[in-house]
């Protein structure tokens, strides 16, 4: 049974936005084992648990979060909606540590099947033969006729913004190593499409809003780098977002489109003084941080207009103005606390200074995969941070609150207590981005269309059948 | 069914509360400490540690 009456789409301030981050994780076993063992059994035994408890590996959480194996045996996890900034994080960095935490029951589960390893989970974009995995951005926008055109005028900003949200990385070459802002650049492939694996996009424009599809669609944003430090994530969608209201707002961009959009993400990449120039559709050459202080300018001219000022908005643009001014004047140490590349690349020149190697040797590749590492007790990346040398947005309680409480003002607030319920009920069920189902005998369907929507009577309704369940399972129920 | 293993460890609250960027001083004295206490587990066959770690490509 599907319950029909679908309560009407609030009416929200178009200031309030969905958010959700999607990360896919390396996953790398460190062993001696004699036997090859694939990435999929790897996977397999890190979900055991999953498995056990959910009765697969594609899971909804208590958080309101969703926890699965993708394509290439990559654990991933995909935030529930967000409607804040500092919620977003909370449950991104929550993710890390739910995925973290299968670690020790899948490394007994190996050493149980005669392999003795180490397994480390990284939130980085590549592994050691260059194969890619993502972070994907998902923005809920307001639905309007011409969304390729609308998408289109974040390109020559997505191409760009990797000069301050990019995590840098080392590239290797032929001739030799240097330092790139993105490592997830030299993997996109067109502007605009509906494939992924087949052909990456910068924008994934398939029209899956999870939502009302008549009120809303998803910018599906899969060029960004996974990123480690919280002020990085707070201006890699914080400026996306403000970008996104101005033009929600139909104000006019900036004309900056690109001639040729995959060559201009590349050559920014690869140019760390971020003065190489790219060329426009109107052959103009403009840098990238001549692009980025256009958007960054237009942004800061509305706000108090089309933007409400805040003290969050503050902090995006003052972040976003610094990373700019980092790279164009040379001095790192304007954000080499707060943005990933410029952490990492203070790293990566102290060790490499220390060892007097070249930047291709294997111990500073093998540092980059230390500090993308999730452990909190292991990975280089919490060590510096517990260290002091990076910026919090978040405190750790919240993170810790994130890791087994959804969002309470979205969606995933009727999931995550749906799910808990049904969890506690022992009934059979199953959940996606839209539904509720009790399933077994008298099933029931809740459809939840409304990503804004927290509180809703249907959800009472099952909630309720579940606890009368529950309470019948202990004995303690009206058994009439 | 049990509760969700990921959910249900114990967390070891010991990260600091948001802290504003240190000093350059500060910055170079415990970056090399730190350096200096993982330099030696870098180094064990590093260039085979980071060999092995070979994926196929996700989304």
């Amino acid at each position: 049974m599907i319950s029909s009456d679908v309560p009407a789409p609030l009416i929200v301030d178009p200031a309030r936005r969905i958010f959700g981050l999607e990360t896919e994780f390396g996953l790398h076993l460190d062993t001696t084992a004699s036997r090859p063992v694939t990435p999929e059994e790897v996977a397999g035994h890190l979900f055991h648990s999953v498995v056990q408890w959910g009765r697969s590996s594609n899971v909804f959480l208590a958080n309101g979060s969703r926890l699965y194996i993708d394509v290439g045996a990559h654990p991933e996890y995909a935030t529930a909606e967000c409607d804040s900034l500092s919620q977003l994080i909370a449950l991104d960095k929550a993710g890390e540590r739910v995925v973290q935490n299968l670690v020790p029951g899948g490394e007994e589960r190996l050493r149980a099947a005669g392999i003795d390893g180490t397994i480390h989970l990284y939130k980085n974009n590549t592994d050691s033969a260059g194969n890619s995995y993502g972070c994907h951005e998902n923005y809920l926008v307001r639905r309007r006729a011409d969304f390729k055109a609308f998408a289109a005028q974040l390109l020559p900003f997505l191409v760009t913004r990797q000069i301050v949200t990019g995590a840098g990385c080392i590239t290797r070459t032929p001739s030799g190593a240097h330092f790139s802002f993105s490592p997830r650049a030299d993997h996109m492939w067109e502007g605009m499409s509906s494939a992924t694996t087949r052909s990456r996009p910068m924008i994934n424009t398939r029209d899956e809003p999870h939502a009302n599809a008549e009120l809303y669609r998803r910018m599906h944003i899969i060029v960004g780098d996974s990123t480690m430090a919280e002020p990085t994530t707070l201006v890699k969608v914080g400026a996306t977002d403000l970008i996104l209201r101005l033009m929600e707002a139909r104000v006019v961009m900036p004309g900056l489109t690109l001639a040729r959009e995959m060559q201009a993400i590349r050559d920014v990449a690869h140019d760390l003084s971020g003065a190489a120039t790219v060329e426009l559709a109107d052959g103009r050459r403009l840098s990238a941080v001549d692009i980025q202080q256009a958007y960054l300018d237009l942004v800061r001219a509305h706000v108090g207009s089309v933007i409400d000022p805040s003290e969050e908005v503050d902090a995006i643009l003052d972040l976003w103005q610094r990373g700019v001014d980092a790279v164009r004047t040379g001095n790192y140490s304007l954000v080499d606390t707060e943005l990933d590349w410029a952490i990492k690349h203070k790293i990566v020149s102290r060790y490499r200074e220390r060892l007097g190697c070249s930047l291709d040797d294997p111990r500073l590749a093998r540092l980059e995969l230390a500090f993308h590492d999730v452990s909190e007790e292991h990975g280089l990346f919490y060590r510096l941070q517990s260290q002091g040398l990076v910026r919090r947005i978040v405190n750790d309680d919240t993170i810790t609150t994130a890791v087994t409480t959804p969002p309470a003002t979205t969606r995933a607030h009727l999931r995550g207590t749906f799910v808990r319920a049904a969890l506690d009920s022992g009934r059979d069920f199953t959940v996606d981005w839209v539904h509720l189902k009790i399933t077994g005998n008298e099933s029931r369907t809740v459809l939840l269309k409304d990503p804004f929507r927290h509180v809703d009577e249907r959800v009472d309704d099952l909630l309720a059948a579940l606890a009368q369940t529950g309470a019948e399972a202990r004995g303690v129920g009206d058994r009439r | 069914m049990p509760q969700t293993h990921a959910t249900s460890e114990p967390y070891d609250d010991e990260g600091p509360e948001p802290t504003p960027p240190p000093a350059q001083a500060a910055t170079t004295d415990a970056l090399d400490a730190l350096l200096d206490e993982i330099d030696g587990s870098l180094q064990v066959n590093a260039e085979q540690f980071v060999r092995s770690f070979v994926q196929k490509g996700g989304q």
